[in-house]
């Protein structure tokens, strides 16, 4: 991937940039030495790796409004960062930015039972705000797997969802309100503790805007009471399509699952070999998961079951108990470490109608083949989102952009059968030149029309999202204006 | 003008030297100016995939036609949007198009979402007559912004909406109501807290104190409707409330009128929403100066009965929230406005987007803008 050349003009300002960002923060919030800065040099997209000029730690949102308005007034670029977890490279620097990360303000601003509403900063994890309820009885419901360590601030920024959202949601939908900061300095509040926020839907245009349109430092969501429990089902079969059909069918039936989780041949032999799980040996495999009473569970997997058998699995297994439940997600909760035991991987995260599965794995199967290299999936059946694996060797030279382009090929595909490139992990740069793919030049021109109002100079984390052609005339407007 | 092609819209637009008002089935009562675009002509489910849970539709689609597509899979819209018709007294077709554009949501938003919620993907024309289409038809996308939530409740004021792609759920097997009684405000929303704050999956929580009702909703299998009802009521007995139970049709036709205000319908005076935190409900409604109301969203929603011209804005001062009038005379429509007035920062946010959207200021001009 390729990023903006660094502006030479910034960084023969960063001794200024340095001091006047020293006044407004302690000391140790300004990291500037060329060894320290490396440590945020990248995100979990390992490949791709540049220090920053500075990196800033605010810990209020006045600390944030004063950077970014000092920022602004120097022409700097700014990428924010929660704590790093992105896959998309979503907070990956450029040598002339300033990284501004959140994660000093991590502090629960208060709780409201009654109201069913959390607020808290936005650099908590996202674990640690169900953390903070549970002895009540309550979770923030939207799991990333990267939910212990990933900050909420990523969290709206890539509108991120997890396993559970088939019920549940994503973060958009269990987002209530913010303060944000804007690239000028502005602070603005949008929605609160009352559902709707009036006016535009700026809050659903603020989540999942990649840190392009301002930085989120509080953020108020919603909190559910937990289910009285939860128990999956184990269903092997023969046939990937036949599984397909049985995810269809289940949603039909009217029982609306928690999770339905899918796993194909090779994903189910790497995770056996590597956990143990006791999985059967099949084409394809789902775990589905339903909550409420022990009655409740029993007779949904019951309804389940009777669906699955329609379709003859090879193994149909109930939990009884919550050891079997551990048993049946230990798997596919190791499937990622397991393909990675294996070799380097690149994990993909397209959306497909739900009834494209079949042809879908059939032609990754074949590119598979083209490309030479292998591929498991993972999937969130329930809703479509796909995450193919893609295995490769970083030591082997041409490896990685080989994988790449059998990536992008896959990608390609999820948007011809009318899906989209990211189901959740977000565009960042990794699936930047492709927004082509999905969208026409005037669906990119009103997205980044949006940029325009929010953030006019394009500094905020402006080589993401867009493919840096499409953008490359806003984002040099500054430079042209020195 | 009888537009019933998407290129037909956008020649609409291109041509139109003044300001439109935006329109579906004109049924809720949206003081617009200038000459009518309505994209009633644009009529059609394109695609309906129930293993999928999804729909596709042209925006002029009657509501109607969707909820009975969907029926006949055992399937709905979950988000329940309310047919504004009979308190507004308006007539026309409601359309799938104007509930999206409204961002019309019913009393099972509280457990499901609103209508922006539901909304996966849209086509609509901008102000400059170009095609945009963002979101899809799948469940979970996160490519680019998200400009289909912000055109859910935009009321047109952005683009014409020519196409929206919608999740739908299943229809549950039945439904029932445990009804309280005798509750003053406080205490009724103090009670529906109390059930959204247990495991049982409450998908409706009213409190209406003309009669002193205070209602909740119960979905799923019949056996699980009946196991959640009774703990519901262990769970509520500390209230010292009566309680009955209204199963099947009875509890539907309950939420029916609760969705539609039907408290309302024919009755004189102006007609307020407001939104808030659940637990202000009962001392914002107090404060209002409104002759009647009652609670939807376990409090959160206000619907609220006012004098003529009452400035109820004015009367229940600064809180988190936003009131609506809904509905009100034109002369009242044009003093105390139909949307809540912005903070300056979200208002400078807002009206740039317009500009960006629609250059010309021709849909909707000055809707939700009250600097205009």
């Amino acid at each position: 991937m390729e990023m903006p050349v660094p502006n030479p003009a910034i960084i023969a300002r960063k001794a200024r940039v340095v001091e006047r960002l020293q006044g407004v923060l302690p000391t140790d919030a300004v990291i500037f030495d060329e060894h320290e800065t490396r440590a945020y040099e990248c995100d979990a997209l390992t490949a791709y790796k540049c220090p920053p000029m500075v990196a800033v730690l605010p810990s209020t949102t006045q600390e944030v409004s004063d950077v970014l308005r000092i920022c602004f007034e120097e022409g700097v670029p700014v990428v924010p960062r929660g704590s790093g977890t992105s896959l998309a490279g979503g907070a990956l620097p450029t040598a002339d930015s300033v990284i501004l990360g959140v994660a000093r303000m991590n502090d629960v601003i208060e709780t409201d039972y009654e109201n069913r509403i959390i607020r808290v900063q936005t650099g908590r994890t996202n674990l640690s705000v169900t953390g903070a309820v549970e002895e009540n009885g309550f979770f923030y419901a939207p799991d990333p797997s990267s939910q212990l360590a990933c900050a909420i601030a990523g969290n709206i920024a890539m509108n991120s969802g997890g396993a559970h959202c088939l019920k549940y949601g994503v973060t958009t939908n269990n987002l209530m309100g913010v303060k944000m900061v804007l690239m000028d300095g502005e602070i603005v509040d949008v929605g609160g503790g009352h559902l709707d926020a009036g006016g535009l839907d700026l809050l659903g245009l603020i989540c999942g805007s990649e840190g392009q349109l301002g930085v989120v430092t509080e953020a108020t969501l919603r909190i559910l009471h937990k289910p009285e429990g939860a128990r999956p089902v184990l269903i092997g079969f023969d046939d990937n399509e036949v599984a397909g059909a049985c995810v269809s069918d289940i949603i039909k039936a009217g029982v609306l699952p928690v999770a339905i989780e899918f796993m194909d041949r090779p994903c189910i032999e790497a995770t056996e070999a590597f956990a143990k799980a006791g999985y059967p040996m099949c084409e394809a495999l789902l775990i589905v998961e339903v909550e409420g009473s022990d009655a409740e569970i029993d007779h949904q997997l019951e309804l389940i079951s009777e669906i699955a058998q329609r379709h003859n699995p090879v193994e149909l297994r109930q939990s009884k108990s919550a050891e079997e439940s551990a048993k049946i997600w230990l798997g596919r909760k190791s499937a990622f470490g397991a393909m990675g035991q294996i070799n380097d991987y690149m994990c993909l995260d397209g959306t497909i109608p739900v009834s494209s599965l079949p042809y879908v794995l059939k032609r990754i199967g074949e590119m598979s083949d083209h490309y030479g290299l292998k591929v498991g999936n993972v999937f969130h059946a329930g809703d479509g989102n796909m995450h193919p694996l893609i295995l490769f060797d970083a030591n082997k030279p041409g490896d990685l952009e080989l994988c790449e382009e059998f990536g992008a090929e896959v990608l390609k595909l999820c948007v011809e059968v009318g899906g989209c490139l990211t189901g959740e992990h977000g565009v960042g740069i990794e699936k930047r030149d492709l927004m082509h793919v999905q969208y026409a030049a005037d669906d990119l021109n009103a997205q980044m029309g949006v940029k325009d109002v929010f953030d006019p100079a394009w500094l905020l984390n402006p080589a993401k999202v867009f493919p840096l052609d499409a953008s490359e005339s806003r984002r040099t407007i500054k430079l042209a204006a020195e | 003008m009888g537009i019933t092609s998407e290129e037909a819209l956008v020649d609409a637009v291109k041509a139109a030297r003044g300001p439109v008002a935006v329109q579906g089935g004109g049924t809720r009562g949206v003081p617009a100016a200038g000459d009518v675009l309505s994209v009633a002509g644009l009529n059609g489910i394109t695609l309906y995939e129930p293993g999928a849970l999804t729909v596709v539709a042209q925006a002029g689609t009657p509501v109607a036609d969707i909820e009975a597509a969907l029926a006949k899979e055992n399937q709905r819209l979950a988000f329940e949007p309310m047919d504004h018709r009979k308190l507004l007294g308006t007539t026309g077709e409601p359309t799938i198009g104007g509930v999206m554009a409204a961002n019309v949501s019913g009393p099972r938003r509280i457990s499901v979402g609103a209508a922006r919620d539901f909304l996966l993907g849209v086509r609509f024309v901008d102000g400059r007559g170009a095609v945009i289409k963002n979101g899809g038809r799948v469940m979970k996308n996160v490519t680019g912004y998200d400009l289909v939530k912000l055109m859910a409740g935009s009321y047109g004021t952005l683009g014409v909406l020519s196409e929206v792609s919608l999740k739908v759920l299943p229809r549950p097997e039945t439904q029932a109501t445990l009804v309280l009684h005798g509750l003053n405000d406080a205490h009724g929303i103090a009670a529906l807290s109390q059930a959204l704050c247990s495991p049982f999956e409450v998908t409706g929580a009213a409190h209406s104190p003309t009669d002193q009702k205070t209602m909740l909703r119960i979905e799923g299998f019949e056996t699980s409707v009946a196991y959640r009802l009774g703990r519901l009521r262990d769970l509520l007995a500390t209230t010292g409330a009566e309680m009955d139970v209204h199963t099947a049709k009875a509890s539907e036709d309950m939420w029916h009128k609760t969705r539609d205000v039907a408290a309302f319908q024919n009755q004189e005076g102006d007609i307020w929403r407001v939104s808030c935190k659940p637990s202000d409900g009962p001392a914002l409604a107090a404060g209002s100066g409104a002759q009647e109301w009652f609670y939807d969203w376990a409090g959160g929603l206000i619907w609220l009965r006012a004098a003529p011209d009452h400035d109820l804005r004015s009367a229940l001062g600064l809180f988190d929230g936003h009131a609506t009038l809904v509905r009100a005379d034109v002369q009242t429509k044009a003093r105390l406005w139909m949307f809540h007035p912005e903070t300056a920062g979200v208002a400078r946010l807002t009206a740039g987007l317009r500009a960006q959207f629609d250059p010309k200021g021709i849909f909707n001009a000055g809707l939700m803008e009250q600097a205009a």
